[in-house]
């Protein structure tokens, strides 16, 4: 069976805790190269849109270098997350329990995982995260072009820049929220934060956020090897 | 009555500079106190009519703000350079318009420049705190040590004013010479200009000036002259008086009602406290759902689920 949200990379490790690899190294690589471009570009940004937040330029050498270098690091950013992007879209396809559990977010935040259907690699939130920050960011990418005055000055009217700089504004406002809701969720929901260290979870953690994927990944790996281990359930 | 703009000699010495820190009423990004005391409010009167192309304030701008053009290309127009650039804080503007009415062909030339408006759209826009200054004599000022050549003064400026320097990637303007004005001198162009169609005083001055140079126009059948001094930024310290000031757009594009644009003040107004509204939205909703639900934790029945899922060999 071709399980539409195992990725490449991930398996499960028979033992006590069980162990599942959830992020190859070449994910995790690329996640924290993005996450350390968005870092970067919401310190910079914020600290060219807000004045209370300027003297944040210090840190990368003043006003115009923070000018400077903040469009070279979208361009980063842009690439990297296009690397994310292709790893993890299929996964992030919408499927119909993905319906049921956001209309089930209350159960989400009180911790009631009981009442929720068993979700794939990424539950309906992840998915709503991974899709936001692909629309956001391409948004911001192609703002960020016709704001970025060294290179494309000539190629935009000044009205079509204002148009430029207020969606850019509005797109990484939005997009530092979503980022919040993203690191929130990976300190709240203890054992996640390894998916993206060390690349592991621990069976317990798949089975109660992830079950269907887990199950999935014992069935594939069952196949696989033909031990004909069979699932519970 | 005659008015005459002669300008003082340059003083050579007791040389007492009047305009400081202590002057501003605005600064980008950052704020002032309220000044001690009110400079008189300046302006430039620049009479259209009276203009004859010669570009001596072209020449004497260079001259006295020690700008270098670099040898252009010529275009076929009069124009040159054909736009304002980095260097040339001030362009005359020639258009050819038959006037409709009497189908005289008007020889219509506009020096263009800042307009130092009493609400700058290039200070409202810049992110850098002081790098754009109003003083309460109206000039408004970049200063260039503090600019970080973002361009979003060029966005804010309803008149298509500020250039960026492809040298050291600051912002340029007219500074209404400043640093003349500060010792009781006029700007260099109102110096050079050999017709008077350039003339410097206080703005209530300048008005009653216009006022007179209008009356004349009129007699002269020039019907709708009048003063360009648009409200819609508070009035500017650079005014014209113009042969047609019902029509300000014949003159190389004069806007007719110029105000800051809308998405300006969106982008650095709702937009801005919105945008820290939500984001501290956010995080706060985050510390109180910790607070309140406590971490997520896996339990240890889940583990033993998985072991037995996973199959414990």
């Amino acid at each position: 069976m071709a399980a539409y949200d195992v990725e490449q990379g991930d398996a499960v490790h028979p033992g006590d805790p069980v162990v599942v690899d959830r992020y190859t190294p070449g994910a995790r690589a690329n996640h924290w190269i993005t996450a350390t471009c968005l870092v970067l570009l919401a310190i910079s940004g914020l600290a060219l849109f807000y004045p209370s937040f300027f003297f944040l330029t210090a840190l990368f050498g003043g006003g115009q270098w923070t000018r400077a270098i903040h469009p070279w690091i979208g361009v980063v950013l842009f690439f990297s997350f296009f690397g994310l992007f292709l790893r993890f879209w299929k996964a992030n396809l919408w499927r119909t329990e993905d319906g049921t559990w956001l209309a089930r977010l209350r159960y989400v935040l009180t911790n009631e995982e009981d009442k929720l259907p068993e979700v794939g690699k990424y539950n309906a939130g992840q998915k709503v995260v991974f899709w936001s920050m692909s629309i956001l960011i391409i948004i911001l990418i192609c703002t960020g072009i016709v704001i970025w005055d060294q290179y494309f000055y000539p190629l935009t009217s000044i009205e079509q820049k204002r148009w430029a700089i207020l969606l850019h504004s509005l797109a990484a406002v939005t997009i530092i929220c979503v980022w919040i809701v993203h690191v929130y969720a990976a300190i709240w929901l203890r054992g996640t934060i390894g998916a993206m260290t060390s690349g592991q979870v621990t069976g317990g953690w798949a089975w109660k956020h992830h079950r269907k994927w887990f199950k999935e990944l014992v069935t594939g790996r069952a196949s696989d090897r033909t031990t004909g281990t069979k699932p519970v359930n | 009555m005659t008015f005459e703009f002669e300008l003082p000699p340059a003083p050579t010495q007791n040389i007492k500079v009047d305009m400081g820190e202590g002057d501003l009423v605005r600064r980008s990004a950052s704020t002032v106190p309220s000044p001690a005391r009110q400079l008189t409010p300046v302006a430039k009167l620049i009479d259209v009519s009276k203009c004859i192309g010669c570009k001596a304030c072209q020449v004497a701008c260079l001259e006295w703000n020690d700008r270098t053009e670099r040898i252009g290309f010529n275009y076929g127009v009069y124009d040159n350079p054909v736009d304002l650039t980095p260097e040339s804080f001030t362009v005359m503007r020639f258009t050819e318009w038959v006037n409709p009415e009497s189908q005289n062909l008007e020889w219509l030339i506009r020096k263009d420049g800042c307009m130092h408006c009493e609400d700058p759209g290039c200070l409202k826009a810049c992110p850098a705190p002081g790098a754009i200054v109003q003083y309460s004599n109206g000039i408004v000022d970049f200063d260039h040590d503090k600019c970080i050549g973002c361009g979003y003064c060029i966005k804010g400026c309803p008149f298509d004013i500020p250039r960026i320097s492809a040298v050291d990637h600051k912002a340029y303007k007219c500074t209404l010479c400043s640093d003349r004005v500060a010792v009781g001198q006029g700007p260099a162009c109102a110096r050079a200009c050999p017709t008077h169609a350039i003339v410097f005083g206080t703005k209530e001055e300048m008005k009653q000036h216009a006022v007179e140079r209008i009356k004349d126009l009129q007699s002269r059948g020039y019907k709708n002259a009048g003063l360009y001094d648009p409200p819609g930024v508070g009035g500017t310290h650079v005014m014209y008086v113009l042969q047609h000031a019902d029509k300000p757009e014949i003159y190389a594009e004069l806007p007719k009602d110029p105000r800051i644009s809308p998405v300006v003040v969106f982008w650095k107004g709702l937009t801005k406290y919105a945008g820290m509204a939500a984001m501290g939205a956010f995080a706060a909703l985050g510390v109180l759902h910790y607070l309140v639900s406590g971490p997520n934790k896996v339990q240890p029945n889940d583990e033993e689920d998985a072991k037995r899922l996973a199959g414990d060999r």
